[in-house]
């Protein structure tokens, strides 16, 4: 299990638990972060945090302090990855 | 008298959230995520006709509006965006008791047909408290853009809720929306919302309940209501205690806590919203067909806006070049309306003339309130009606929640919270507006912080100070071609009070404000194209009308004064000169003189009526110099010992100095504290007056100035 902050850009992660409580917890829930979904990790921010997720086809910026509180699983599987062939390089 | 105290009590939560209507009249609310253009679909419905307010004691803003269809009036209530009605922000409390507890007798959900997924979340939750929803799937043309299918009726289906597709911004499918709402409200169409049912163990504990919650209250959704029980929503709870009779409450609360422990509480309100969500998955697979293959156009932009090498840079040229087109195409309107307005001055002079008025009346009317309007109007209406756009096209195209992102980790560094830079942004605008903005932070702590330092960045009334002086200063004598420079030197000096915001921030949280930074999410949307004709409407006449009208109330009866302060003399110097050389030493030492500190204290009132004030003083102590064009600015200040010193620092000064005086009130009025409102005047002030300083004495020591 993986701390969303630690997963490298361009990966698709599945969610597996929210470590956080109280407003933030019902903040993430309320943003479809909830057990099971999918998540992208699009890019950084130029100091490298905060980061872009694709959170249910929205663009949501999470603060390393808060990505850090979800638990994710890498998802090994390729179907999952069909959905964008985009690159999102980083200049 | 129980009976009396009850009903009395059980009036008030509905008083506070009853809009008043007439007898025909129906009252529909419009709820939605934000980022959908709800804003869009409520201008799409009234046209023009809405004002906003104040939630009764709540600090959040609200838009009314009316409109008409089938000759039956209805008065639409646009809500605050939110992603759901759990209640942890106001917005989601002000949103939720209107559903709840207000009078409306229809809710129009607007959600974004290319985020639709994350959207139904709300429109299941708004379902599960009232039957007449009526969902607004807007932006189906950007959709389309994306190759995004929208299947509505099979949605219709699913949801039991009529389902209208919408593309606000050109009309399209107003119309249908107004016909549904309008059946809706006349019992045409019955909604019969198809609600979730959740996982056995929440259903079974929440039987019990709901029979005693039809029992005690009528006026709520009871399965809802029972709901809320079980997931521990206190507030909402509270809030009902002064609802319904003490015997009914602790009843239900004995079944509640009987069956639920405070762990059950949390796994309930994850296990909801999971379902929730997993249906609104099922539902966009099966009816939003979205052709992956299309390159996504927003990830494309936004490598290179919130790119980590170009990302700032570029932000900074933006923000020249916007300056620099402001600069360059209010010049020549500004020397054409001064032309004009002080051809007419020319003329009443005349006509005071043949009439035999007085002398002082001519002073006080023409020489005093007609000038200075003439000078508010022509040197500051160009500008703005040039620069106010341009920043409502950047608001418009989604790139300010971008700049957010950027700067995020500075503000993080400062500890201050991740949207004090959108506040900050909208200080741009005007500093007041900023201030009332600042309420999107819940944290006390980081709201003041925002609030105190949000008058770090210039506002429109200042902008118009700095544009001119650095046009005069920094275009070379005879250059017809606006240059760089100015835009170059504005723009250094927002960077300026950027880093004084974020540097202040710094010192606040680690002084009288101490305190780590609180989480926050933010969401980029995605890039709209403006619209155009909005934009311009808004900020012509919003923005700029507002403002320019503000700024001539404020700067007419002050030219008046001015001139008779100017013209009562004590000894062989009038009064001005009197309060000028009083204030001149103090002022010599920060590099500006007497005239200039008078016209920032003068200005009080309206920033925008500074470098005004300022000419007028200088005209009417000086030998009278007629104006002729822009030109002549120059001379005048030239005139009266300017250097580039002065320059620099009228301009740190502009950017630093106190609030003015309908900021000051906003923050009295947002802080509820004579302290903090102190502060934010005194804070800038001292700065502006150090920063000032130190420029001076390193003038003076390299002999420069």
């Amino acid at each position: 299990m993986l701390k969303l902050n630690s997963v490298p850009i361009g990966n698709y992660v599945i969610i597996d638990d929210l470590l956080s409580t109280g407003i933030l917890r019902e903040r993430m829930l309320a943003l479809g972060l909830t057990k099971g979904t999918k998540i992208e990790v699009i890019r950084k921010g130029p100091s490298g945090d905060p980061t872009v997720y694709n959170i249910r086809g929205a663009m949501i910026a999470l603060r390393n302090e808060e990505s850090s509180l979800i638990l994710v699983n890498s998802t090994k599987n390729s179907r999952n990855n069909l959905s964008s062939v985009i690159k999102t390089n980083i200049i | 008298m129980g009976l009396t105290f009850q009903s009395t009590k059980n009036n008030s939560l509905s008083d506070l959230l009853r809009i008043e209507k007439e007898e025909d009249q129906c009252i529909i609310a419009l709820a939605g995520n934000p980022n959908t253009g709800k804003s869009t679909v409520f201008n799409a419905l009234t046209g023009l006709h809405q004002h906003t307010g104040n939630w009764p004691g709540k600090t959040v803003v609200n838009a009314r509006g009316i409109f008409t269809h089938n000759g039956k009036d209805n008065i639409l209530v646009d809500l605050p965006g939110t992603y759901s009605l759990f209640a942890s922000s106001i917005e989601e409390e002000v949103a939720r008791d209107f559903i709840c507890f207000g009078n409306s007798d229809a809710v129009i959900v607007v959600t974004d047909a290319t985020c639709l997924e994350r959207n139904l979340n709300l429109v299941y939750q708004i379902m599960e408290i009232t039957n007449n929803v009526v969902l607004c799937i807007n932006l189906i043309d950007e959709a389309k853009k994306k190759n995004i299918i929208i299947d509505a009726s099979g949605i219709e289906n699913e949801l039991g809720i009529p389902v209208v597709l919408c593309a606000a911004r050109s009309g399209l499918g107003i119309k249908k929306l107004k016909e549904t709402v309008y059946n809706v409200t006349i019992g045409k169409i019955t909604p019969i919302p198809k609600i979730l049912i959740y996982k056995d163990y929440i259903e079974k504990k929440i039987k019990p309940i709901q029979t005693l919650i039809e029992e005690k209250i009528n006026y709520i959704n009871s399965r809802w209501l029972a709901l809320r029980f079980i997931d521990g929503d206190i507030k909402l709870i509270d809030l009902l205690s002064s609802n319904i009779d003490n015997e009914s409450l602790k009843e239900l609360l004995k079944t509640v806590s009987s069956s639920i422990s405070y762990k059950d509480k949390i796994n309930i309100r994850d296990d909801i919203l999971n379902d929730i969500y997993k249906k609104a998955e099922e539902i966009s697979c099966k009816y939003v067909k979205e052709d992956k293959s299309k390159i996504n156009k927003d990830r494309l932009i936004d490598n290179y806006i919130t790119s980590r090498i170009f990302g700032i840079p570029l932000m900074l040229l933006t923000l020249a070049i916007i300056f620099w087109i402001t600069i360059a195409g209010a010049n020549v309107p500004s020397s054409i309306i001064a032309d004009l307005l002080f051809s007419i001055q020319d003329k009443l002079t005349l006509l005071f003339n043949n009439i035999n008025a007085p002398k002082w009346l001519h002073g006080i009317l023409i020489l005093g309130l007609y000038r200075t309007m003439a000078w508010v109007i022509s040197v500051m209406l160009p500008p703005m009606a040039i620069f106010f756009p341009l920043f409502t096209i950047l608001e418009d195209l989604g790139y300010l929640p971008r700049v957010a992102f950027n700067l995020d980790h500075l503000f993080k560094k400062a500890c201050a919270h991740g949207k004090q830079c959108l506040t900050m942004c909208m200080g741009f605008g005007c500093n007041a507006a900023g201030i009332i903005s600042c309420r999107i932070i819940e944290s006390p702590r980081e709201r003041l912080i925002a609030i105190l330092t949000n008058n770090l960045v210039p506002c429109n009334g200042r902008f118009p100070t700095l544009i001119a002086i650095s046009s005069i200063f920094l275009v070379a004598k005879g250059s017809n071609n606006p240059s760089f420079l100015p835009a170059l030197a504005i723009t250094v000096l927002v960077v300026i009070g950027i880093l004084i915001t974020l540097l202040v921030s710094y010192i606040l949280s680690k002084t009288i404000l101490k305190g780590i930074p609180s989480s926050f999410t933010l969401e980029l949307p995605p890039y709209r194209v403006p619209q155009i004709g909005r934009v311009l409407y808004t900020s012509i006449i919003d923005r700029t009308i507002f403002v320019i009208f503000r700024a001539i109330v404020v700067a007419a009866p002050a030219g008046a004064i001015i001139w008779i302060l100017s013209n009562i003399y004590i000894g062989n110097l009038n009064i001005i000169g009197h309060v000028a050389a009083f204030l001149d030493p103090f002022s010599k030492l920060i590099g500006l003189d007497g005239f200039i500190l008078m016209a920032f204290i003068l200005g009080l009132p309206a920033n925008e009526i500074v470098l005004p004030v300022l000419l007028m003083c200088y005209l009417s102590t000086g030998s009278l110099i007629e104006f002729e064009s822009i030109e002549s600015l120059k001379k005048i200040l030239l005139d009266h010992g300017w250097t580039y010193l002065t320059a620099l620092n009228t301009m740190l000064f502009s950017l630093l100095h106190w609030p003015c005086a309908t900021t000051l009130l906003t923050i009295k009025k947002e802080t509820g504290s004579l302290k903090w409102t102190a502060l934010s005047a005194l804070i800038p002030t001292s700065i502006a007056i150090v920063v000032c300083f130190i420029t001076t004495i390193i003038f003076k020591s390299l002999n420069l100035g």
